[in-house]
């Protein structure tokens, strides 16, 4: 009860402060004479967007371009981070190797990578590295895959209900799970081990592609095709064109993103006492057995937190897309859309929260996770 | 007799000053831009990070282009002297932002007049010093002759956050093409990517297209289609709610094109006080005492022709001369001459 006092002090100076800088803010624009509000969002955006996970047109509205902006950053933040973890499991491991030439390899890819700027090393990808690509007309293509300055033009699966094949590949997750907690009941009970690996495997093969076995869904390939577009130029139409802005921004993410995590894994797998591995021998664990079960789960409870933090580093420097012209949601709204309409307060304040929402969800995913692998004592 | 003609004409220089500080007084009063504006001793301006011909700084470190010749007129008008400006450089981004939070009293930024900006970003737009229209450059050896020949599927380079945009986008849904729009924050980015190769074509005003062109790597390789495919009525800007600031600004503009009009130059001003042609004695501020009607005095037009020069004098140091656009004046030539520049008179 005593400490209830000083709580209250705080809590009144933290509403005052943010009271003073919205009634500072009103003050000030109603001076000018702007109104506060976000009605502009129901209008029509009236301008276009090179890249779109959905829908959009010239009279979609504000709401819907800062939705194409969000996909965007989430597609390449999911993407990066993805690629950022098979990296830094990767050269983390290889910096342990006991191979000379893996383990300075290893390091000369941390060291480097996390010692640019990450700002100069997109420029490198974008202004650079893909810069030298050839125009369409001038290449051969490799199987169908073409990477050009324009873009990099893959096949694509078009598909006919889609819809059935992922109800039933979410059936089947569900499933697996399911039937994992079940087996280890069992094993807890009976001590009977089952490879779940193998089983859950198949499940998640099996279930989905009755859906293609029995004719309900099916997909066909589209190849990109050559359009010749004026003498010296052309474009591939069809099949699935990645714009070289993603792939700089990718690349220049998870690259170095990767490093921080490689040094987190290697630390994870130092950290753990040399004791713990005979220890886990003695008692009989075969290698993969003292990996899954000794190694790996204390090793992860000291690579997640700080891992955690890359992952929010890597969504938040995402938002450098607006250097390369990739359409982010700080390019497409805090930036085409802020220009368009002048509405500075409205739009950051969405962007900032935006962020906020996308960085805290990160932190619960992560915290849950951490929970399940940190010491339980009992 | 002698004794009481000194005595009274000082009497009445004194009238005379103690008037034009009056009435400059109460004009500052209503004009807290104004006000403002003398108490600091220069013009606070915003201009572009540097678009040759419009403002851009050059080799001594010296803002030139016909938007900055707008806030050294101001200034003139104003302060007595054309170098009292302080000139920030905006990206488009921030130009409206910067003018609306008083960082900036003018925006001479090649500014697209449109109805949204005058009405919903409570702007107020004072005239149009440049009457430029979006177009395209495409690689000559593409041969393509025209817009007609674009095809769905290519790829323009642009700067974003700009009237080009959506000129562009209406552009393309009016042909019914599909385009890739590959759009930058800086101009400069968009033009290296299409010089690369990244596009098939670079769009923005005109002006500015022959000015990228310039810096191009290899200029020739390079051609601007005929087509002008919007309106871009260019001019400065200021903040609603001030008409005293308002109409300075207007009138610096309006008087340095009537004075090209009415042949008053820089070299000329000062011969041009004996005219007998009662608009330029208005001009050269002998007659009609304009200048205090703005709350100024009534020698700020001449300031302005004889410090910046008069319109055309702008335009062919920093447009033609520059070798931007050498060629004719096109709509930015006077009603006189075949073009479209007409001001209110000098009234």
């Amino acid at each position: 009860m005593k400490k209830v006092f000083p709580q209250l002090l705080t809590l009144i100076l933290i509403f005052l402060i943010i009271g003073f800088f919205t009634f500072n803010a009103n003050v000030n624009m109603s001076n000018r004479g702007m109104e506060f509000g976000y009605s502009f969002l129901k209008r029509a955006a009236s301008f276009d967007i090179q890249f779109s996970l959905i829908e959009y047109s010239r009279e979609s509205t504000y709401a819907r371009a800062y939705l194409v902006g969000l996909l965007n950053t989430l597609l390449v933040a999911f993407s990066g981070i993805i690629f950022a973890t098979f990296l830094g499991l990767i050269f983390g491991i290889a910096r342990l190797s006991p191979n000379f030439l893996i383990s300075r390899f290893a390091g000369f890819y941390v060291e480097f990578f996390r010692n640019l700027p990450l700002l100069l090393q997109l420029f490198f990808w974008y202004y650079a590295a893909l810069r030298v690509l050839p125009l369409p007309h001038e290449t051969e293509g490799f199987n169908n895959f073409y990477l050009t300055i324009k873009s990099l033009y893959t096949p694509s699966l078009v598909w006919q209900n889609l819809n059935i094949f992922l109800y039933l590949l979410i059936f089947s997750i569900l499933l697996v799970f399911i039937l994992k907690n079940y087996l280890k009941k069992i094993q807890e009970k009976e001590g009977r081990q089952y490879p779940v690996i193998y089983i859950s495997i198949f499940i998640l093969i099996v279930i989905p592609s009755l859906s293609l076995i029995s004719g309900i869904s099916s997909f066909e390939v589209e190849y990109p095709v050559y359009k010749q577009l004026s003498k010296t130029s052309g474009t591939f139409i069809g099949g699935l064109a990645i714009p070289p802005e993603f792939i700089s921004l990718f690349l220049a993410l998870s690259l170095y993103t990767g490093t921080f995590i490689a040094e987190n894994v290697r630390a994870g797998i130092e950290g753990i006492n040399k004791g713990q591995k005979e220890a886990a021998a003695s008692i009989g664990l075969n290698r993969k057995q003292i990996l899954n079960l000794v190694v790996l789960p204390q090793a992860l409870r000291i690579i997640i937190p700080p891992t955690t933090n890359q992952y929010l580093n890597l969504t938040k420097n995402s938002s450098l897309a607006a250097a390369i012209a990739y359409p982010d949601v700080v390019l497409v709204f805090a930036g085409t859309a802020l220009m368009q309409t002048g509405r500075a307060i409205e739009i950051v304040s969405i962007t900032m929260f935006t962020y906020l929402s996308i960085s805290l969800s990160i932190s619960i995913f992560m915290n849950y996770y951490n929970k399940k692998f940190s010491l339980t004592e009992k | 007799m002698f004794k009481y003609v000194k005595q009274l004409t000082s009497l009445v220089a004194m009238v005379a000053v103690l008037f034009t500080f009056t009435t400059e007084t109460m004009a500052a009063k209503k004009s807290k831009t104004l006000k403002n504006t003398i108490k600091k001793g220069f013009v606070m301006c915003g201009v572009s990070q540097g678009l040759a011909g419009f403002s851009n700084v050059d080799a001594a470190g010296n803002w030139e282009g016909v938007d900055v010749d707008i806030c050294r007129a101001v200034a003139a008008a104003v302060l007595g002297d054309s170098n009292k400006v302080k000139f920030t450089g905006l990206s488009a981004k921030e130009r409206f932002t910067a003018l609306n939070a008083g960082q900036v009293d003018v925006l001479a930024r090649n500014t697209t007049w449109t109805l949204t900006r005058d009405a919903d970003l409570n702007l107020t737009f004072v005239g149009v010093n440049f009457y430029d229209g979006q177009g395209f450059m495409v690689r000559k050896d593409s041969g393509m002759k025209s817009t007609d020949d674009f095809k769905s599927g290519m790829a323009v380079c642009t700067n974003i956050g700009t009237t080009t945009e959506l000129n562009l986008a209406d552009f393309m849904a009016a042909k019914g093409l599909e385009y890739k729009l590959v759009g930058f924050e800086k101009a400069d980015e968009a033009r290296d990517t299409y010089g690369a190769g990244r596009c098939d074509a670079y769009t923005t005003d005109k002006s500015g297209l022959a000015a990228q062109r310039t810096v191009l790597a290899n200029p020739d390789d390079h051609v601007i289609l005929p087509e002008t495919i919007s309106k871009e009525p260019l001019g400065p800007v200021v903040r609603q709610g001030d008409s005293v600031w308002e109409d300075i600004v207007r009138w610096s503009l309006n008087v340095m094109i009537e004075a090209e009009e009415y042949g008053v130059t820089s070299a000329n001003a000062d011969m041009m006080k004996t005219s007998k042609n009662p608009t330029v004695l208005k001009i050269v501020g002998v007659e009609g005492g304009m200048g205090e009607k703005l709350g100024l005095d009534n020698d700020w037009s001449l300031r302005i022709i004889k410090q910046v020069g008069n319109y055309g004098e702008s335009y062919k140091r920093n447009i033609q001369d520059t070798g931007i656009l050498p060629g004719g004046r096109g709509p930015n030539a006077l009603w006189t001459n075949g073009g479209i520049l007409y001001v209110p008179p000098l009234r």
